[in-house]
């Protein structure tokens, strides 16, 4: 395949996304909820917090960040869409 | 004008609104009517996939189940949202390049078989039904609650409204329709919620009011309050869950990869123009459901303070009187079991099950329950679901929130009615009948069929949301599971793994579903008695077992597509194909 590069670098990126979505959600808000609660944050009980409201803030700004970097990738190895007119 | 009138108003102008978009975007041709012609703007179609997703339950019922279950609602607020990421990074742009109709299209070029598709086809249909069958109750309930309308003739006005628009208008009707209902219902959920926020701690912005101290001079910011309150009335505190780890982190497994496998949610990033427009969508669809999705902890938070405020050891004659409203219709229910003339609440349930009423009164204007009461001292039964609906009524807020709320209600309960209808008449009519069965159709007779599909769906929904066999209301959740289990794993697997064949992907499919299935029938009516973690497979309720079957759909495939022949080399071709975003045409590429 011709874009063997392209796809290692769109994994390398994925997988490093995809680790910090697995910290927030599972590792903050379920694994080691009981230990992040001794910590007070906003009035919150920290762990409490990335359950119920961080975590989704974090995963917002993963898409983004995928999308930004994704653009770049996808230019730099030459299989952008961007002259593409709409369907 | 009072609440009802302007109910009336608020819900026959945003119909309106619905119908006059229909007209306006009505399809003319399969293209228009499976994807909106592919040229949605990606800032609109996450709109669209918001409003799509978030449904009777998010908005009427999810800011109740966690105002009752406290962290372990965080489920949910996780599940349905961190779904999105595996959408984005895992899914959505690949299958916008491959670029065509449906989910079982996929499936079945990618595993070159009829076979594959139609299975493909059942599991979707499975899905899709339970889904809508709830939206429809959800359209009945707020009829006959706001509109003093029985449920039937709710959900016959709720069956017309979606007919027009989903049936003339396709999937570019329902786009559009869904921008506006995304409108309505984000508003409506905002503004009361903001309203109660500054009541309670002052803050106008829920996610912060939810940390904020409360504004009576205690000093104690909300959650400590609540924490408080319960522990003194012998509940676990709110900020601590019940449920074990391994089932926290099972159900919340599910209902991401449940998320990221439903039809109707990923058929959405079929209908912008571009690869690239697919992941802007996703991160966009989320922002919007996020505005909903962090307002809710705060509701339920502030609504089980209120609660318990204003129930808690009340004289019956002096409560509020939404109290005794919801009492009319059955959904709250009161037995004062030690006859002081005060509401009790406590844990545990007053009696079994939902509360039975004869039809007398006591002297006191109650209404009688015929259940047998439970040793516990808890006198109050509460359907979860009213907590959003009364919330304004708790709140004493003025009649055109109130309204407000209703119209938000229909919105999200209509919208996604409409969506999960389109992909079951999409899948019979494009899946099983023009390339299946019928191959021959031009595309004239397809959309003819899609559309006697739509009329034939929405009656069968519309049957299944007046009168619900007693098992609906328990599959919706399981809808997620089975998605899980059965197209999630066969998609991504398409998509990252160039050797996969279709004797892989359909006996993992076939595995994952027929595991989750048993798991969840068994658990839930062979043998409802055994439903306890001490029976359950690694301490795993029904609702999580998706993550379970999802493994064991991965781990078959894999297996035998190892020692089954290697794929062709168009397939192949195809692989490398949607792994690059460039070339993309006309969601119709044949």
């Amino acid at each position: 395949m011709d874009n063997q590069d392209y796809w290692k670098a769109n994994i390398r990126l994925m997988l490093v996304l995809l680790a910090i979505w697995f910290t927030v959600s599972f590792g903050f808000g379920i694994l080691l909820v009981e230990q992040l609660n001794q910590i007070t944050f906003f009035g919150f009980k920290f762990g409490f917090w990335w359950a119920q409201q961080g975590s989704i803030y974090v995963f917002i700004g993963l898409i983004f960040y995928y999308t930004y970097k994704m653009k770049k990738i996808d230019r730099q190895f030459g299989v952008s869409d961007d002259d593409e007119d709409d369907a | 004008m009072d609440a009802q009138q302007l109910t009336y108003l608020f819900v026959f102008l945003s119909f309106s609104l619905y119908i006059g978009i229909a007209i306006w975007s009505r399809a003319g041709s399969t293209d228009e009517f499976y994807v909106a012609g592919g040229g949605v703007h990606p800032i609109a179609n996450g709109m669209a996939t918001a409003a799509d997703w978030m449904s009777a339950a998010s908005f009427i019922s999810m800011a109740g189940i966690i105002a009752f279950m406290g962290y372990d609602g965080t489920v949910y607020l996780m599940g349905w949202t961190g779904g999105y990421v595996i959408l984005a990074l895992l899914l959505a742009p690949y299958l916008r390049k491959f670029g065509e109709f449906t989910v079982p299209d996929f499936i079945g070029s990618r595993y070159y078989s009829t076979a594959a598709r139609v299975v493909a086809v059942i599991c979707l249909i499975l899905i899709s039904f339970t889904y809508v069958a709830g939206q429809m109750r959800g359209v009945g309930i707020v009829f006959s609650q706001f509109l003093n309308i029985p449920i039937f003739w709710g959900v016959v006005v709720g069956m017309a409204i979606v007919f027009m628009y989903a049936v003339l208008g396709g999937m570019k009707g329902i786009t559009y329709t869904q921008v506006a209902q995304y409108c309505v219902l984000i508003f409506a959920y905002l503004v009361p919620a903001i309203f109660i926020s500054m009541l309670v701690t002052g803050i106008p912005i829920p996610q912060i009011g939810l940390g904020a101290e409360v504004a009576d001079g205690s000093g104690l910011s909300v959650l400590q309050k609540l924490d408080n309150t319960l522990v003194e009335l012998g509940f676990a505190p709110y900020t601590e869950g019940m449920k074990s780890k391994i089932d926290v982190f099972a159900i919340t497994m599910a209902l991401m990869i449940g998320t990221a496998g439903l039809p109707h949610v990923i058929v959405r990033f079929f209908t912008v123009p571009k690869v690239s427009d697919a992941r802007k969508s996703a991160g966009y669809a989320l922002l919007f459901i996020a505005l909903l999705y962090t307002t809710a902890p705060a509701v339920g938070a502030f609504a089980r303070l209120n609660f318990v405020d204003t129930v808690h050891n009340t004289q019956y004659t002096e409560v509020a009187g939404w109290f005794k409203s919801w009492e009319d219709i059955g959904l709250i229910g009161w037995q004062d079991k030690n006859n002081d003339g005060r509401i009790q609440y406590y844990p545990g349930a007053p009696f079994d099950g939902k509360p039975s009423f004869d039809d007398t009164r006591r002297p006191d204007g109650s209404r009688t329950v015929t259940n047998t009461p439970t040793a516990s001292n808890n006198e109050v039964y509460v359907d979860r679901d009213i907590m959003v609906l009364a919330n304004p009524e708790i709140a004493q807020l003025p009649g055109w929130v109130i309204a407000l709320v209703a119209a938000g209600s229909l919105a999200a309960a209509l919208s996604t009615a409409a969506g999960l209808l389109l992909v079951i008449s999409t899948s019979i009519s494009h899946d099983l009948l023009k390339q299946t069965m019928a191959k021959g159709l031009t595309d004239r007779q397809e959309l003819f069929y899609a559309r006697v599909a739509a009329v034939t769906a929405i009656l069968i929904a519309g049957y299944l949301g007046i009168d619900p066999p007693g098992f609906v209301a328990q599959v919706v959740a399981f809808a997620f599971g089975l998605a899980a289990a059965s197209l999630f794993p066969a998609i991504l697997l398409g998509i990252f793994d160039r050797r996969m064949n279709k004797e892989g992907a359909i006996s993992g499919m076939l595995v994952g579903l027929i595991f989750c299935f048993s798991y969840i029938v068994f658990f839930k009516f062979v043998a409802p008695e055994l439903n306890s973690a001490e029976h359950w497979w690694f301490g795993i309720s029904p609702e999580g077992i998706g993550t379970v079957g999802a493994l064991l759909n991965f781990s078959v495939a894999f297996a035998v597509s190892r020692l089954t022949p290697d794929v062709p080399d168009d397939v192949q071709q195809l692989v490398n194909n949607i792994r690059i975003p460039k070339g993309v045409g006309d969601p119709r590429s044949h």
